[in-house]
């Protein structure tokens, strides 16, 4: 069934959680569904004419056009009579969401058009080689945020991406990870039932821009979650209506450590103030969602 | 049934009975009028198009993008820093072979900021792959509609085309127009069968990665679609001709080439003013003939060497500049008439830069001057302003 939507033999990397989310993305919504992708690794590695991993009709045009190019779809599927039996989908990228893409998306949560966007976040520019976006997290060392005598690597924080859809009266707002995939999917299949524009963010956990190797992809999405420095939650006309629950809290350091693009953060009394901060930013994360079942046995 | 209407109105009823399935447009002066009047009509129920609200130019044009490659008949408009917004855009949309039909209304570009009329905006979009046309009159634009659709939608073309208007002097100004009946248009204009588009029975994946081992050979076919589409033009406005019994011709038009020894070329609203002039000055009996150029894109190099190959002055007027060099219009015409046996003398001229009114004089400033001289770049209207900057 997987070969179906979203066929192997595409050029990702091994390891690559992207290719990962997009195929359950895909065995979630397909196949009466119609992808708009942002230009990203998603659309390189799963399209050199004259081959396609796509058995869904997918379209790719610009970098940051991708929420436009989806609101035409959808107008266009209403006017043909199509759209109460086929879903429009946007997929992009962290830079592709967050950065380039910005207006674009916020005019479509705006318009609240019966689309679905999936921002696939491996926090930086991968496709173009490991450059900082507003969702590389804070310390991050890339190639344009890089680890020097007088930097940390990035010094800003992730942007909240949910909060900010929410804010647009987005009817829905999720976030998933490859690591979960029935979550993943389920949320998928949520959101479509759902009308007006949807939202969900998918950690994909990089190798290649993260620095781990590819057998602990799994492993990276599992602890990003597990020490609360992306939480899963999905929220509904702008509240929070799930969030899954961790057993126990875990270090920041359990899922840093496991990445060089962190390990700077090790060799200095900076980086050791910014590893601080990291942990603070999971501990708000788990105060905030409400992430440890002790803590609400306690109340 | 002739009305007295704006320009903009005539447009936006030409679009209307095109019966777009999509319109998804961004406010800019002076295009406002054409986008609030199709929003009037989808409001009134006269108009079954769903129209979409961007957040920007850039928006508009990828959302009739989405919805062209879905299979819908589209429209936007747009002028200037609207048209240089969506210009990404624009490769784009001619590349994946979308006919979409734009209608510019032309206005300068910032800096300094100005909203009035001038060719800058559809000149800097030029080697974009839209079929460009320009219109000389209201009733022009609002023709112009139906027949971009013709074309675009044709299969032996498949293109976007870009149908520019002037700013104010068209979009605002009122004048008589014949807006045709429904049944009328329906017989021009037969519903939109999209060769391909974006269908879950028929998956297809669509704007991929092209590398060095296509492109060139997309690129080529790219620009043999645009030079093919010349006679599906002049048989889009020979066929319009027939059924509406106006029209003129879909390349280019002549004024008194049979006797001209100096002919004008140029191409939108300045004709009428050309026309003008032109009529005066054969009273005095001076030879002088005008070259209209209607379709822009492709370039009407064949039907510019024939209709010149016995002028003895070539005037050409434009309301654009090449920064660096000069009139992007004058030199393509200079280029057309160099295989010719006996080459003609050329004077390039720029005039009604940023809404300068453009009167009989200017003309006449232009007709005078190349009695003497044979300028590659003069601006027509200026002399006093340079003299004061000392720019010269």
């Amino acid at each position: 069934m997987s070969n179906q939507f979203f066929a192997p033999g595409h050029t990702a990397c091994s390891g690559c959680a992207q290719s990962l989310a997009a195929r359950l993305v895909l065995e979630a919504a397909g196949p009466e569904i119609i992808v708009a992708n942002a230009t990203g690794c998603l659309e390189v590695f799963t399209t050199r004419a004259p081959q396609s991993s796509w058995g869904v009709p997918w379209i790719h045009s610009l970098f940051e056009n991708v929420s436009a190019v989806a609101s035409g779809i959808e107008a266009a599927l209403r006017a043909d009579g199509r759209s109460e039996k086929v879903k429009v989908l946007a997929f992009g990228g962290d830079g592709g969401t967050a950065d380039i893409g910005m207006g674009s998306l916020s005019g479509l949560m705006e318009r609240g058009q019966d689309v679905l966007y999936v921002c696939y976040d491996n926090e930086a520019y991968m496709n173009t080689g490991i450059q900082r976006s507003g969702l590389t997290p804070p310390g991050g060392n890339t190639t344009t945020s890089p680890a020097g005598k007088k930097s940390i690597g990035k010094l800003e924080g992730k942007k909240d991406m949910p909060a900010i859809m929410a804010a647009h009266k987005a009817s829905y707002v999720a976030t998933a990870n490859a690591s979960y995939p029935q979550d993943l999917k389920r949320k998928i299949k949520k959101a479509l039932s759902l009308p007006g524009a949807k939202y969900i963010q998918i950690l994909v956990p990089c190798p290649l821009g993260w620095r781990y190797e590819g057998k602990d992809t799994i492993l990276a999405g599992k602890l990003a979650v597990e020490t609360g420095l992306f939480p899963l939650f999905e929220m509904e006309n702008g509240v929070v209506t799930k969030v899954m629950k961790l057993k126990e809290k875990k270090s920041v350091d359990d899922y840093l450590k496991l990445q060089r693009r962190f390990a700077h953060l090790y060799k200095s009394e900076a980086g050791k103030e910014e590893l601080a901060k990291i942990q603070t930013i999971a501990d708000q994360n788990i105060e905030k969602f409400g992430l440890l079942e002790k803590e609400e046995a306690k109340a | 049934m002739k009305k007295v209407m704006e320009g903009s109105m005539a447009v936006a009823e030409a679009v209307k009975l095109s019966r777009p399935a999509v319109i998804a447009a961004y406010p800019i002066t002076p295009q406002t009028h054409i986008v609030e009047d199709l929003a009037d009509m989808v409001a009134n129920g006269e108009c079954n198009a769903q129209y979409v609200n961007v957040e920007s130019e850039h928006s508009a044009a990828s959302a009739v993008l989405g919805s062209q490659a879905a299979g819908a008949r589209s429209f936007t408009a747009t002028s200037s820093q609207g048209l240089l917004l969506m210009a990404e855009v624009l490769f784009n949309i001619a590349g994946m072979r979308l006919p979409l039909v734009l209608v510019n209304v032309n206005r300068a570009v910032s800096a300094p900021i100005n909203i009035w009329n001038d060719h800058q905006d559809s000149f800097a979009l030029r080697d974009c792959g839209f079929i460009q046309l320009f219109a000389e009159t209201n009733q022009e634009a609002a023709d112009l509609v139906f027949q971009a659709y013709r074309i675009a939608e044709d299969y032996r073309v498949m293109l976007p085309v870009m149908v520019n208007i002037d700013g104010f002097i068209i979009s605002h100004s009122f004048s008589p127009v014949d807006i045709p009946e429904q049944a009328k248009v329906d017989e021009y204009l037969p519903a939109y069968k999209p060769l391909m588009k974006l269908d879950t029975a028929n998956p297809i994946s669509w704007g991929t990665m092209g590398g060095p081992d296509v492109y060139s050979e997309i690129r080529y076919s790219l620009s043999q679609a645009i030079l093919n589409s010349k006679p599906v033009i002049a048989q889009a406005a020979d066929e319009f001709n027939k059924i509406f019994g106006r029209g003129g011709s879909g390349i280019v038009e002549g004024y008194h080439l049979e006797d001209a020894e100096t002919v004008i070329v140029a191409m939108g609203s300045i004709l009428g003013t050309i026309k003008e002039a032109v009529k005066e000055r054969r009273k005095a009996g001076e030879k002088i003939g005008i070259l209209k150029i209607r379709t822009y894109r492709p370039f009407p190099e064949q039907e510019i060497r024939e209709a010149l190959k016995n002028a003895k002055t070539v005037i050409v007027i434009s309301k654009e500049i090449s920064l660096g060099y000069t009139s992007a219009l004058f030199t393509e015409i200079k280029a057309a008439l160099y295989s010719l046996a006996q080459r003609p003398r050329m004077a390039g001229f720029i005039a009604g830069l940023g809404g300068r009114d453009i009167t009989l004089s200017t003309i006449y400033e232009a007709l005078d001057v190349s009695k003497k001289e044979e300028p590659e770049l003069y601006f027509l209207d200026t002399s006093k302003e340079l003299e004061m900057l000392e720019v010269n």
